[in-house]
């Protein structure tokens, strides 16, 4: 089969296919069944549907590309057989409208990077001005296709799980956590449609971030997965607590997006394109262009893929050096040939990029799109988002902290990876040992039980970035995978848990290992596989093999670069910590006696449709991370998409002088490996064990423990009080400013504004008044005057004749006595 | 016509000296012209009974039809006779209307009669305001 035709078409019907499930329940939702009953088929159907593309998307893609162990480890030097300069012309999808561009994984030129194969190219173009190019596109390597595996397969599980947790949407609910005004509990109808919308829609922008061709592309559905986060996490809107955390989630993130806007516009600005893969655009004359991609402009082929400031950056940063090129062009004559100064500036760019120009706004386009994932990926600071947004329901959580929103910020690292040079590579490890270390410790002692998810959750993110940030590009990516796997079955399980017990608290659980067999079981392989569990060197759960990576990678960096040793301690006691709180949690829950008799006795264990996903959680979380004897496993197929030129060692920071990146392959093997894997043994063995000693063998107890470490407990438990902080800092000023405006606004504008009403009305009062007695008076008088006089003169119409006669003949003579003298008067005088 | 006396004793004198001793003028006829005028106002005046009433009408009109005739006499003009018979044109026209206006008048008296059995002209005051 033609990948490069069929990839896209498969893959672009995968990620369009929740957006009909949306639309369709959109509008016909509360008509589909009962209470809208089948909106969970149609979208479960749909995210089916996805799964069915994705895992067909995934045999064409295997079909031309195997996976095998050579890749593995194929670092600087081993994949260098290629035909040189096969870039394969683009693969013309018929009917898809754009131009598709296909990177065959021959190494270019004989430089030795070999070039990862990948499928790039654009369905539709949104916007068109300049250089710049905004439209819906596709970019399809190992990764893209390993990651619409893992979204869709969780996302499926994850319907189906809600499909029977959100049942009491079914019906009418009594909300028992909002009290009305008057002492009485909400009674709303069910939204039980609309929960399977805004999931649809969740899917949907995951996937477009996964597939997206250009970073454009990825900012509308990072935004897209951020407000159906909104809809999500605020689902119960009516509590203020979850219309609170909805809010909290959307503006932290947005902190995060305002960093990833100025990363976008440092690129677009410099570079002129935001598209990840080459293209090959046709100009007016109608001959093809290529447009190098960013990624090409970054690790150009002419430098063996290696690192290098872009002209277009070095360009930008010396506006300065361009300008005194112009200028002396000009002074010999040439001044009108932009040909001649373009041609000098190019020659001279090798020379200012030596000097160092344009580093600085590769650092800034770095550390900007590392910004967004920070919110995103609820990294330290911003990472107080993530605990609050257990507010809406477990299935969104579960679908949050696994295949969704925080991996969305990982895998954006890791696919923007090629761009990042060792300063930002730093900054991103410094952030993910901090990250891991503030939620493990916060973790230890939470008691809700989805809050200790919530921040191993923020926690394992935390090692996904160190990982990327020391180079361990593979290992980063690996564990996101494995633990989408066992973070979801986790979340899944609490919510099985919940569901029974009709409370988060752990310290009302216990004992509930008896009445549900089946969650307990499961929680326990996913605790297990958390914490990296499995024998060394010989078998292990998924998370054994992405963990240890992890630790093998940032040994190689603390040997690499011996001055900064503590980020491999970082994870290391993050190791530790996570295997304690785990089984603190697991323990509490599921072991020992019932602490509260009434919940343990009403406990039961959920029903098949909740537990069948749970299952099947639970047995990929287990084997994910396996690799079959060909060579086939998530860990080669990740490799292979291993972006061109990263694989060798990257030296130097200007920032940070004497950085080493180690390469990754070095890790996989020799004495680190070993150190590696057995630190990651120990550390998690001892966590078990000190949780069994104090919650499942009472030796230590813990109250005990809290006592006597009372302000450690204390800091912990306000959760290092980043929240207040947060509020002193950022919420409290702007309430502030906030009543200072308001009361401006009520103090003087309204003043004014109520003024000037008030006079008005007085006006209007007089005007009225004017009117009442002045206009309508002289009327009214005119009309009384008239009607006395009438009154008057009724009195002389007698009706007698011969009064009327003596009148006429009085009369006669009168008027004449009257003119007689008016005569002479006026008219003879 | 000017200052003279109505003393009894006077009579004889403004017989024998008075007017007659003078040509009739057009301000004698003048004279008997207001003077008919005059009496028939009183009689419209006082009069309660209609018939007086419209007796009193005709005097008035016939005062006029006098002046009309005395101030057009072609034997009455101090400078010589005239042709003008505007006068007696519009005395005819008087005593035309005047026999119209009695055919009326009675005509309504005779109905005022009917209805009220009486032509007491100061009964008939259903136009009173």
């Amino acid at each position: 089969m033609d990948a490069a035709a069929t990839l896209p078409l498969l893959l672009g019907l995968a990620w369009l296919a929740p957006l009909v499930s949306f639309v369709a329940i959109l509008f016909y939702g509360p008509r589909m069944g009962p209470h809208g009953r089948n909106a969970a088929t149609v979208a479960t159907a749909a995210i089916v549907t996805s799964l069915v593309l994705s895992l067909l998307a995934a045999g064409v893609w295997l079909g031309n590309h195997p996976v095998t162990a050579a890749v593995a480890h194929g670092g600087g030097d081993h994949g260098a057989t290629g035909i040189p300069g096969a870039d394969s012309p683009g693969g013309q999808g018929p009917g898809h409208g754009g131009e598709g561009h296909a990177v065959g994984e021959h190494a270019s030129g004989g430089h030795g990077a070999p070039v990862p194969p990948s499928y790039s190219g654009d369905w539709y173009t949104l916007y068109e001005a300049g250089g710049l190019t905004l439209s819906i596109g596709w970019w399809i390597d190992a990764l893209t296709v390993m990651m619409f595996v893992v979204v869709t397969l969780i996302a499926t599980c994850i319907h189906v799980y809600a499909s029977g947790y959100m049942h009491d949407e079914l019906h009418d609910v009594t909300d028992h956590e909002v009290h009305l005004a008057d002492g009485s509990h909400l009674h709303r109808p069910g939204r039980f449609p609309r929960f399977f919308q805004a999931l649809s829609l969740f899917c949907f922008s995951m996937l477009g971030i996964v597939i997206a061709g250009n970073l454009a592309m990825v900012f509308i559905f990072w935004e897209l997965v951020g407000i159906c986060s909104w809809f999500l996490i605020g689902f119960y809107y009516e509590r203020q607590s979850a219309s609170n955390a909805a809010n909290k989630a959307f503006i932290v993130n947005r902190v995060g997006d305002f960093g990833m806007l100025i990363g976008l516009m440092a690129l677009w600005g410099a570079l002129g394109t935001l598209h990840f893969g080459d293209r090959t655009v046709v100009d007016a004359s109608g001959a093809p262009v290529a447009r190098p991609g960013l990624f090409s402009l970054v690790r150009p082929a002419s430098t063996g893929h290696a690192l290098e400031v872009p002209a277009g950056m070095v360009e930008f940063a010396a506006a300065d050096e361009v300008a005194a090129v112009v200028r002396t062009t000009a002074a010999q004559g040439g001044g009108a040939d932009p040909g001649a100064v373009a041609a000098t500036v190019a020659s001279r760019v090798d020379d200012w990029r030596a000097r160092g120009l344009g580093r600085w706004l590769l650092f800034i386009a770095g550390v900007g799109i590392f910004c967004g994932c920070v919110g995103k990926s609820a990294q330290f600071p911003l990472f107080v988002w993530l605990p609050d947004a257990m507010e809406g329901p477990t299935p969104v959580s579960a679908l949050v902290h696994s295949a969704t929103m925080v991996a969305a910020g990982v895998y954006l690292v890791g696919r923007f990876y090629p761009v990042l040079t060792p300063d930002v590579l730093y900054v991103i490890a410094w952030i993910g040992a901090i990250t891991l270390f503030i939620a493990a410790t916060i973790a230890l002692v939470a008691n809700d039980i989805k809050r200790v998810l919530a921040y191993s959750t923020v926690s394992q993110l935390g090692y996904m970035m160190l990982a990327l940030g020391v180079g361990g590009w593979a290992a980063g990516l690996f564990h996101l995978v494995t633990h989408a796997f066992f973070k979801s079955l986790l979340f899944l399980c609490s919510g099985s848990v919940i569901h029974a017990c009709h409370t988060n608290d752990m310290r009302k659980m216990g004992g509930l290992a008896k009445v549900m067999p089946w969650t307990a079981g499961t929680m326990l392989v996913g605790c297990l596989a958390i914490i990296g569990a499995g024998i060394p060197f010989v078998i292990g759960t998924s998370g054994y093999y992405s963990k240890d990576a992890i630790l093998a990678q940032a040994l190689a960096f603390a040997n690499a670069n011996p001055g900064r040793g503590w980020l491999f301690g970082a994870v290391a006691g993050g190791a530790f910590l996570t295997a304690f709180y785990m089984f603190r949690l697991w323990f509490m829950t599921f072991a020992g006696e019932p602490r509260d008799h009434h919940i343990a006795e009403h406990a039961h264990e959920s029903p098949p449709v909740m537990v069948r996903p749970l299952v099947v959680l639970a047995v990929l979380a287990v084997v994910a991370g396996w690799t079959l004897p060909g060579g086939f496993g998530l860990a080669n197929l990740i490799e292979q998409a291993r972006p061109a030129g990263t694989g060798g060692m990257e030296q130097g920071g200007f920032l940070f002088s004497g950085l080493v990146v180690p390469p990754e392959h070095e890790s996989h093997e020799g004495a680190v490996h070993v150190t590696a894997t057995l630190t990651a043994f120990a550390t998690a063995a001892a966590g078990v064990l000190l949780a069994a000693v104090m919650y499942l063998w009472g030796w230590v107890s813990p109250h005990v423990v809290a006592g006597a470490l009372r302000p450690a407990y204390e800091f912990l438990a306000h959760r290092w009080y980043f929240d207040e902080l947060y509020h002193a800092i950022f919420v409290a000023p702007v309430l502030a400013v906030s009543a200072l405006v308001s009361g401006a606004d009520r103090g003087i504008i309204d003043r004014i504004i109520d003024g000037l009403a008030w006079s008005a009305r007085c006006l209007a009062g007089f005007d009225a008044w004017i009117d009442k007695w002045v206009v309508d008076g002289l009327v009214n008088a005119t009309a009384d005057v008239t009607w006395n006089a009438g009154l008057e003169l009724k009195k002389f119409q007698t009706g007698r004749l011969r009064q009327y006669v003596t009148f006429i003949a009085l009369g006669t003579v009168a008027l004449f006595v009257l003119l007689s003298f008016l005569y002479r008067s006026t008219f003879a005088g | 016509m000017s200052g003279g006396s109505w003393g009894a004793g006077g009579v004889a004198a403004l017989i024998a000296f008075g007017p007659f001793s003078e040509p009739v003028t057009v301000s004698h006829y003048m004279v008997v012209g207001a003077v008919m005028f005059v009496a028939g106002i009183v009689c419209m005046a006082v009069k309660r009974n209609a018939l007086g009433v419209l007796m009193g009408i005709e005097l008035v009109l016939n005062g006029a039809n006098v002046n009309f005739v005395a101030l057009s006499s072609p034997y009455l003009q101090a400078n010589g006779p005239g042709l003008g018979l505007d006068g007696q044109a519009m005395a005819l026209f008087v005593i035309l209307l005047a026999a119209a206006e009695a055919a009326v008048a009675l005509a309504i008296t005779l109905n005022f009669y009917n209805n009220h059995a009486t032509v007491d002209v100061d009964r008939a005051e259903d136009l009173k305001g």
